[in-house]
């Protein structure tokens, strides 16, 4: 049984967790995924490393900092087909935002000059650990990091998407796609 | 007195006015050409030339095109309407378009055609330019990272003593779209208003106006673009 | 200034459809246009700044900020590179102390670069304040600098050895040369200014001119090949009782720079053409439209305008014919190879941005001032001139089939020879490669017609020069072995018209960008195979553009590559399908930075 099943593994990059809420979305059709798929690395079962080669990736949220990347390149490495899921993953989503703002500028915002800041940080630190992942001059969407094969829009994807996706995908059934659940927001 | 004329689209007979633009021809004969830059009403200005098909095998705007006698039109072949997806991506990759934060999102024109044509990503590299978003205007915001310059605005809206209020500047990957300080530092309310809507995405906005219709109420939630159209 | 302005404003009788003049010789007069002097403009022609500014910075000759006393506009054209401009752009920013697009503190110089400003026979070439100056080397760059700094005169910069013919006349005093290297029979044969207009007086209806170019079987010579007897008689036949003929000398094809020589050499036969035009279509104006790159002509032009007039050869009863009345007004051009698009030059002539309009109507029902206008190339109204003088049958005897009579060539790139040649048409590409002197054994490719022309290799050298076989606007850039194909010319190219692209229509808009990209990346070594792919794929997106331009602007890569393909195979054949040009060091660069700093 567990042999026929595909592996599937997700991870959100640059985002905020709202494609993977939007997986459980799918609601009692969870049950009958569990049917046909086996998680391994993913925040849905807390598994933190791959512990076997994976047929497919998930990925939510662009890259946005090094750790994305080295993130984004092991789900390549590890997963035989890669889906970008959300406007985050295929073009940068809201994140991307920032991309017309020299970064100096946004961390400057975001620790000293903001309005919620500003009073608070007296001395001006702006978090440099360097535990910390370096900030990338700008969001890149996946696919210019690495391949990604197929692309699954909305902010977040509709669940109904993400299923019928999934399960064409996964059971190699034509992949139906209503108009009202493909949606950029 | 207006002539009639007999033209054939997609092989269908169709009928209408002798000189009539051939995009709102095609639509008395429930024919939806996709469009960005035609506004029923302005002169056109075949800017978008997502509305272009093949007269007797040539290619030419819809928009720009007047019907004659036996006129033999194709709307979608399957180059045509590969064009008009690339464009609409090409539009997605040149500006900033950020639907989930977009006032305009579930009404805007650009986003509904890439839905009917269902393009999950563009084929082309995302631009991110620098752009700007102009909130000096007592009652309007330009935001430029929206704007796909189509043009409808500078056609379309002019002030009471039938002046430009807004223009273009610069050209190329730089050209943009300026409002004029003067002509349109008292326009109505109204004309506010029909700046907002003739602009067929978020790029001209009316203060402290915003996110007024629900999700699953808005114009395309459940509704193709020229399926008004079609389903005649 | 407001005096300045007001003159100026009045001078063109406070007419906006003269805006580009206004604005022409207000930046003469001041220097640049300041938002200040864009209101007092506003307000003097009652429209809004808005337009204004929609026309101004449409081109880019026009500046909002100072510019320098001295602006220097090295041309950054494929021709210029091989030549040498990097090495003068070096001494200009060294000696300066500025970079290209800067102005120095002081106001004194400022560093621009531009598209091809019609020098490829003698570059690299500069404009400074609008005097050209061609065959620069390091030490001229250091040599005019220094001039500058010490408060010379353009004058004095420019020294006293004049180009030949009348690049010497006191008007123009320009250091351009002709290089003329072959005269034919049609253009540059024996011509007596005034006998053509001599014969139609005496003997010719405008129907009878029609008839005779028709049976010449003239074609544009800006490159569409239009026949021109059967344009001049739908104009004739148009509606209404003002009708213009334009002259389109606003010659921007990079590679090209024949009418740059017929204006200085033969203005009277092209300003004969057009009165002859205006002749048989019923039109009593004539506008030549000159690029902003020849306006260094314009004086010595208006003084040979003026010497018609005096001669009975233009204004009113020409040739003592009651009722033969034209005229003829420069109109010059501020920086947009897109105008020379004929209806996008029609809008430019009308004060405004230089966009291409749709089509129907075409010009020859509704143009200028949507009147019937006629618009033809530079080389075709002194075509005219000899096929009214000598008569069709003369004409049809040279040439070939479908291309009769004689074709100038500019011939420029790696070769002994640039310059001008008159020949007949039917010449393969090989026998211009001998004309000029190229060692067809070191020659890699010739880009015929200009960037929206086609790249060729060794392959098709043997074609001919026509309209049936390689249609041709008359330039020919021969490129060396020596040369790097993609990034030497291809990706100028792809530059070019990325500035160019007036923006109007989305895919040329955004393609051109994103072809210009494609090719750096290439160039970087970071293109895959698949790139070339989407390059050759994504080009016939351009052919639902609106203009020539926008149909024609992905031709420099997608002929290189046809012709070329092992070049392109060559550059990216390091890398599979799985490598990705995103650079994690690059990308972290900026953060590293921030912090190194503090």
């Amino acid at each position: 049984m567990t042999k026929n099943k595909k592996i599937i593994a997700t991870t959100s990059l640059a985002g905020c967790f709202g494609c993977h809420m939007s997986f459980l979305d799918i609601d009692e059709r969870i049950i009958n995924l569990i049917e046909l798929v086996e998680f391994n690395k993913s925040p849905i079962n807390d598994i933190k490393k791959f512990t076997k080669h994976c047929d497919i990736g998930i990925i939510e949220g662009g890259c946005c900092n090094d750790e994305n990347i080295h993130v984004l390149r092991e789900f390549r490495k590890n997963c035989d087909i890669l889906i970008s899921l959300g406007e985050c993953a295929i073009m940068g989503g809201l994140p991307a935002m920032r991309n017309g703002i020299p970064l100096k500028e946004c961390l400057e915002e975001a620790y000293i000059n903001g309005p919620t800041v500003k009073d608070v940080n007296s001395q001006k630190i702006i978090p440099c650990d360097p535990d910390i992942p370096k900030i990338l001059n700008k969001v890149y969407p996946c696919h210019e990091i690495v391949k990604i094969d197929y692309f699954l829009p909305g902010c977040p994807p509709r669940a109904d998407l993400i299923w019928n996706a999934l399960y064409a995908l996964v059971t190699g059934n034509e992949l139906l796609i209503p108009y009202e659940v493909f949606k950029y927001d | 007195m207006s002539t009639f004329v007999k033209f054939i689209i997609d092989g269908k007979i169709c009928l209408s006015e002798e000189g009539k633009q051939l995009i709102e021809a095609a639509k008395e004969n429930d024919i939806y050409i996709p469009t960005l830059c035609n506004y029923p009403g302005i002169p056109p200005k075949g800017s978008c030339r997502i509305c272009t098909v093949l007269i007797n095998n040539r290619p030419a705007t819809a928009c720009t095109t007047k019907v004659t006698e036996n006129m033999d039109i194709k709307t979608s072949t399957p180059e045509l309407e590969d064009f008009r997806k690339a464009v609409i991506e090409l539009l997605f990759s040149e500006g900033n378009h950020f639907c989930p934060s977009c006032e305009r999102s579930g009404n805007c024109e650009l986003q509904a055609l890439a839905y009917r044509y269902k393009i999950a990503v563009s084929r082309f590299p995302y631009f991110f330019p620098e752009r700007s978003v102009e909130s000096w205007h007592p009652k309007l915001i330009k935001d430029h990272n929206r704007c796909i310059l189509c043009k409808r605005c500078i056609r379309g809206i002019k002030n009471n003593d039938g002046k430009t209020i807004f223009a273009y500047g610069r050209r190329g990957q730089y050209l943009e779209i300026n409002i004029d300080p003067e002509t349109s530092k008292n326009i109505s309310d109204e004309l506010a208003e029909q700046a907002m809507n003739i602009c067929p995405v978020g790029a001209i906005l009316v203060k402290e106006r915003g996110f007024i219709t629900p999700i699953g109420k808005r114009k395309y939630d459940y509704n193709i673009i020229g399926s008004e159209i079609e389903n005649q | 200034m407001g005096n300045t302005i007001n003159a100026v404003i009045k001078k063109y009788n406070g007419d906006e459809t003269r805006l580009m003049d206004i604005l022409l010789d207000i930046q003469t007069e001041l220097g640049y246009i300041s938002d200040w002097t864009i209101e007092q403009i506003s307000k003097a022609l009652d429209i809004p700044t808005v337009e204004i500014i929609q026309t101004l910075s449409f081109y880019h000759f026009f500046h909002r900020e100072p510019k320098g006393k001295y602006t220097i506009y090295l041309n950054d054209s494929v021709v210029s590179n091989f030549y040498g401009k990097e090495e003068v752009k070096k001494v200009f920013e060294e000696e300066a102390g500025i970079k290209f697009g800067q102005v120095t503190p002081d106001g004194l110089i400022g560093l621009f670069e531009t598209a091809c400003i019609g020098m490829s026979d003698q570059e690299p070439a500069a404009l400074i304040n609008e005097q050209p100056f061609p065959s620069l080397t390091p030490e001229k760059a250091r040599k005019i600098i220094k001039m500058m700094k010490e408060g010379k005169s353009i004058e004095d910069i420019k020294g006293n050895k004049y180009g030949e013919g009348n690049n010497s006349h006191y008007l123009m005093r320009s250091l351009v040369n002709n290089n003329i290297q072959e005269r034919g029979a049609v253009i540059f044969s024996d011509y007596t200014p005034g006998d053509a207009i001599k014969k139609v007086v005496k003997e010719l209806s405008s129907t009878d001119i029609i008839e005779e170019i028709k049976k010449s079987y003239l074609r544009g010579r800006g490159g569409a090949g239009f026949p021109t007897g059967l344009k001049w008689e739908i104009a004739r036949k148009a509606q209404g009782d003002i009708k213009y003929i334009f002259c389109n000398a606003d010659e921007g094809e990079p590679g090209t720079f024949k009418d740059r020589v017929i204006l200085t050499e033969l203005p009277k036969l092209v300003f004969e053409g057009m009165i002859i035009a205006g002749y048989a279509v019923g039109a009593k104006y004539g506008i030549l439209y000159l690029r902003n790159e020849y306006r260094y002509m314009r004086e010595y032009l208006e003084h040979v305008l003026q010497e018609m007039r005096d001669d009975g050869l233009l204004g009113k009863f020409i040739g003592g014919k009651k009722g033969f009345d034209f005229d003829i007004r420069i109109q010059c051009g501020a920086g947009a190879y897109v105008c020379g698009e004929e209806s996008a030059l029609i809008e430019s002539a009308e004060g405004k941005r230089g966009e291409p309009r749709d089509r129907p109507p075409f010009p020859v029902e509704s143009g200028y001032l949507n009147r019937p206008t006629v618009v033809n190339n530079v080389e075709t109204f002194c075509t005219a001139v000899k096929i009214i003088l000598n008569g069709a049958e003369w004409y049809n005897r040279m040439g070939t089939k479908e291309s009769r009579g004689t074709k100038v060539l500019s011939v420029s790139g790696d070769c002994e020879r640039p310059g001008i040649y008159e020949v007949e048409w039917g010449f393969s590409v090989n026998d211009i490669l001998r004309k000029a002197g190229a060692k067809t054994h070191e020659v890699l490719a010739v880009q015929v017609g200009g960037p929206s022309g086609s790249c060729i290799s060794e392959k098709e050298f043997n074609r001919i020069l026509a309209y049936e076989d390689l249609a041709t606007g008359g330039s020919l850039i021969i490129i060396g072995k020596k040369r790097n194909l993609i990034k030497d010319v291809v990706l100028n190219f792809q530059k070019f018209f990325m500035e160019e692209s007036c923006g109007s229509c989305v895919p040329c808009r955004v393609l051109t960008v994103i072809y210009k990209n494609i090719i750096e990346k290439i160039v970087r070594g970071e293109g895959r195979s698949s790139d070339i792919e989407n390059l050759q794929k994504w080009a016939v997106f351009m052919k639902n553009n609106r203009c020539g331009l926008g149909q024609t602007a992905t031709n420099p890569t997608i002929t290189a590559i046809k012709n070329f393909k092992f070049i392109f195979e060559e550059s990216v054949k390091n890398n599979s399908e799985n490598f990705y040009s995103f650079n994690e060091n690059e990308a972290v660069k900026e953060y590293v930075e921030i912090f190194n700093k503090k």
